[in-house]
């Protein structure tokens, strides 16, 4: 269907007015769902029909193309990425591009950036938004033209008439544009991406300018009019409670405007009791903080230690799991009939997330509405948390999306936004929490820590016969209609299919929770982050155990067929032929045991599905005699699907990946002690430094004809497997527990 | 409370703040300069640095009080179309995720190259060891290094 002017539909268009007197050309789309269908719906909508418009795309007379990031921004490009997929649609030239943070808005649908999946489920609606723009101006221009739209095309911002070799620019044809029906999503013909002249190249950060000039633009750097500083003392236990304080004394502090006690839930994850400290400035509020005497209840998680819980999974090890995941075939028999078994217990600690930028909100209480200020990554759970924890009804809730110094999954949880409105519903002025150091380490939604207890049995002719993993993982109680029950921590469970489910014969997968009072939460590649780590470290130790290769045993496992449909309804289906394709490519481009190396240096490999990426790595490191590691080389081959989107970002996202996996695997532990943790500064808890990170990260994205997926995640989980896999190369090491600074391993 | 002027980006500013406020918060609180970020507190992450005559500077432990008659240089003041060799290559290599720590780098790099403006990749590891990065783009700051050098170089040899 060819666009045409139809006065019945102008609602589906807004024209405004811009502060240069210009018109807007608008794609107002309906609320909650995808933006095809949005597009589709707005076509098909009665002129009486209701809906709440909203914008991605505005084009001003001048030619300006403004464009609307709806997803928040952490540092994993999506600020630049999602815009370039509508600015290749519309042909429009980037530097015309002006790209603006939109606020939370149901009218954009989900505006939750978590699990790398801002890409994969925007990536088709983007490009019909900005196909779909696109088309209407061509329209626009062979009208004015009066000629067909088939001799007219888009390229550059402009529309071109190819016979007469005319040229309008997109600026010139708003007015015309403007008065056009809405398409249908069906009728708009999609770029073929061989013609594509954005994606798939360099392009830097839209916020780099800002960022290299110190310009505000996080959270933390949001100042109002009349704002107050805050800071909020929570119980050092978890799940502790605020008794009594010397609120008078604290209120008596220079610079104090105000001291007092937040009752708070028992939600773990929740707005925690507290003290809050209001004062003049940040500083002030922190000193007087020092001065802070508060009296808790303690509660019933006072005892609870790393140290207990260690000896509590072991003895649970002992005995059946309390859940079964899986149960294929016969492990008991196998491993008796094995010709060669393994057994080995892995464990990890409890990590927090660290980003720079420490956890922070601006809120504002006025006349019975909420406005907030965040950066977070889940603004629509912020909300939500906020109305129940405060009562203050959703739709008096606004939320301006800031952007985060880091995530790393850690602001998708929304504590601190309910403590920075809780503090301001008490107060007649806009209010600034920020969180300390020690507050943000200290009372994290933590990885999870866990401990795995396998055993495993080759054959005669070392083929992988039985895997028996009893994981005993953290759950935290949680009360739901009177009564409580244990809910498994974010990340803290185990799925059947997770590799090697699903591939053995003999598989008895258990798993047993400990009930304990650390929050934890969803932290970059939730359990594949360790469970990678877990599962190719032991598929190594039965590889030497049968003397084969590490690589042509893996080869083996995944076996033949090109595909592993899910267990169950929810299963998930893994596309094996692809996993084989990373994983031999890997190998090749590693120059995988083609060199003989001296002890001291090795190379290990793993691979590991998730977030909808296949990814393969291969590991080169060498150690010295006093357990100096030094990681050389990282390969990695990547199948996030036919496209990469900013070849930048991605370039970005995978090295850093490697890092902060290598960051993450040397010495990142938080120990718990009486029911508190014990670490609270980057003194205690280092963090990766640049003379550590030596690293030459090798990135191959594997072009397939695959849905494009994200990169956030995908790349970090092999790392660590694949680096452990080479230190055992190297030096006959093998790492069961992490960080590698319990195993008399160090960087320089 | 106690009267100050101190010298920030080349201008004189005068403020009333508490003796051991430290020179982060003064930025960013009352001189409204957020460039300078918090985020130990306690000199480990060097996110807060800025240059005090010169000199890369934790400003979360720099008592206001302790500043006197030195020059405080910070991202917004690091030149004045913010077009230093650093700026433009950390623009060109794409340098940030997040971009949090990004303007300390900066600065960091900038008293380097002052002091050494061809420097190894030791010397430069050695002289941002104290600068924090927890997206860890670490391969690219190094980059961005090198790539400033080589364009304060050229700038250089034009003039």
């Amino acid at each position: 269907m060819n666009a045409r002017f139809d006065p019945e539909r102008r609602d589906f268009l807004r024209k405004s007015t811009l502060a240069s007197g210009g018109l807007v050309l608008g794609l107002y789309l309906n609320a909650a769902s995808t933006a095809a269908e949005q597009i589709a719906k707005a076509s098909a909508m009665p002129r009486s029909g209701k809906f709440k418009p909203n914008a991605f795309i505005a084009i001003s007379p001048d030619g300006v193309v403004t464009l609307v990031s709806k997803q928040p921004e952490m540092g994993q490009g999506v600020k630049t990425s999602l815009p370039m997929v509508i600015a290749e649609e519309l042909e429009v030239n980037w530097k015309d591009v002006v790209i603006e943070q939109g606020n939370l808005d149901p009218a954009y649908g989900d505006q939750s950036a978590g699990g790398s999946r801002s890409t994969p489920t925007n990536y088709d609606e983007f490009r019909r938004l900005g196909a779909t723009a696109r088309t209407m101006l061509v329209e626009a221009a062979a009208l004015t033209w009066k000629v067909p739209a088939g001799d007219c095309y888009a390229a550059e911002s402009a529309v071109h008439h190819r016979p007469t070799k005319r040229r309008l620019g997109y600026g010139q044809l708003v007015a015309k544009a403007a008065t056009l029906a809405v398409p249908e999503a069906k009728s708009v013909v999609l770029k073929d991406p061989a013609d594509f002249k954005l994606l798939g190249k360099r392009i830097g950060g839209v916020d780099n300018p800002a960022i290299v000039s110190g310009k505000p633009l996080f959270g933390i750097d949001v100042k109002l009019p009349g704002m107050l500083y805050a800071v909020y003392e929570k119980s050092p236990v978890f799940g502790g409670k605020v008794i009594s304080a010397n609120l008078d004394a604290v209120r008596a502090m220079p610079g104090v405007r105000d001291a007092f006690v937040i009752e708070g839930t028992d939600d773990l994850r929740g707005l925690l009791p507290g003290v809050a400290i209001v004062a003049d400035s940040t500083w002030a509020a922190f000193k007087a903080r020092k001065q802070l005497q508060v009296t808790w209840d303690e509660g019933k998680f006072s005892n609870q230690s790393w140290a207990g819980f260690v000896a509590l999974a072991a003895g649970l090890a002992k005995k059946q799991g309390a859940t079964t995941l899986r149960k294929d075939g016969d492990v008991a028999a196998a491993l008796a009939g094995a010709a060669k078994t393994v057994e080995a217990a892995y464990s990890y600690p409890f990590i927090s997330h660290a980003s720079m930028e420490p956890q922070n909100c601006t809120a504002w209480f006025r006349d019975g509405a909420l406005e907030l200020w965040a950066p977070t990554q889940n603004p629509a759970a912020a909300q939500n948390l906020v109305a129940n924890a405060l009562g203050i009804p959703k739709e008096k809730i606004t939320l301006h999306i800031m952007r985060s110094g880091g995530g790393f999954g850690r602001r998708l949880s929304a504590d601190f936004v309910a403590e920075a409105a809780a503090i301001a519903k008490r107060l007649a002025a806009p209010v600034k929490l920020t969180w300390s150091r020690e507050d943000d380490l200290r009372h994290d939604h933590f990885r999870a820590g866990g401990f795995h207890f396998l055993r495993g049995g080759v054959d005669a002719k070392g083929k992988l016969t039985a895997w028996h993993n009893h994981f005993v993982t953290f759950a935290n109680p949680v009360a739901r209609a009177g009564k409580t029950t244990l809910q498994l921590g974010s990340g803290a469970s185990l799925s059947g299919d997770e590799f090697p489910g699903r591939w053995l014969a003999n598989c008895l997968l258990e798993q047993t929770p400990i009930e304990c009072g650390v929050p934890m939460g969803p932290w970059r590649a939730p359990g594949s982050n360790v469970f990678a780590w877990v599962f190719h470290s032991f598929i190594d130790e039965l590889a030497h155990a049968a003397d084969r290769d590490p690589l042509e045993f893996r080869l083996e496992i995944l076996g033949d067929k090109d595909f592993m449909p899910g267990t169950g309804e929810r299963g998930q289906p893994y596309d094996v032929s692809r996993m084989r394709n990373a994983l031999k490519q890997v190998a090749e481009k590693a120059g995988w045991g083609r060199k003989s190396l001296p002890r001291g240096q090795g190379q290990g490999i793993a691979f590991h599905y998730s977030h909808r990426g296949y990814v393969a790595e291969v590991a080169e490191i060498s150690v010295s005699k006093d357990g100096t590691l030094k990681v050389d080389r990282v390969v990695v081959c990547a199948d996030v699907g036919a496209q990469i989107v900013n070849l930048s970002g991605a370039e970005n996202q995978a090295q850093g990946s490697i890092l902060d996996a290598m960051s993450t695997l040397m010495s990142q532990e938080l120990n718990l002690d009486r029911g508190r943790m014990v670490q609270g500064s980057f003194g205690d808890y280092p963090i990766l430094r640049m003379p550590d990170a030596t690293t030459k990260v090798e990135i191959h994205f594997l072009k397939t004809d695959n849905p494009v997926t994200g990169l956030g995640e995908p790349i970090f989980p092999p790392a660590a497997p694949a680096i452990c896999n080479a230190i055992f190369a190297a030096i006959g090491k093998r790492v069961r527990q992490l960080p590698l600074s319990r195993n008399d391993l160090r960087w320089t | 409370m106690s009267k100050y002027s101190l010298n920030i980006n080349g201008k004189v500013r005068h403020l009333d703040v508490a003796p051991d406020t430290p020179l982060l918060w003064v930025l960013r609180d009352t001189l409204d300069l957020p460039g300078t970020k918090f985020s130990c507190g306690t000199g480990d992450c060097g996110a807060c640095t800025v240059l005090l005559n010169g000199v890369p500077t934790r400003s979360c432990m720099t008592p206001v009080s302790t500043i006197g008659r030195k020059h405080v240089t910070t991202i917004e003041g690091l030149d004045p179309k913010s077009a230093h060799p650093l700026q433009q290559a950390w623009l060109e290599l794409d340098v940030p995720q997040c971009g949090y720590c990004q303007g300390a780098q900066i600065l960091t790099a900038a008293a380097l190259l002052k002091e050494n403006p061809h420097p190894t990749d030791d010397e430069i590891d050695g002289a941002m060891a104290g600068n924090l990065c927890r997206c860890a783009t670490y391969l690219r700051i190094r980059a961005g290094v090198h790539r400033a050098a080589e364009i304060a170089s050229k700038k250089k040899g034009r003039s």
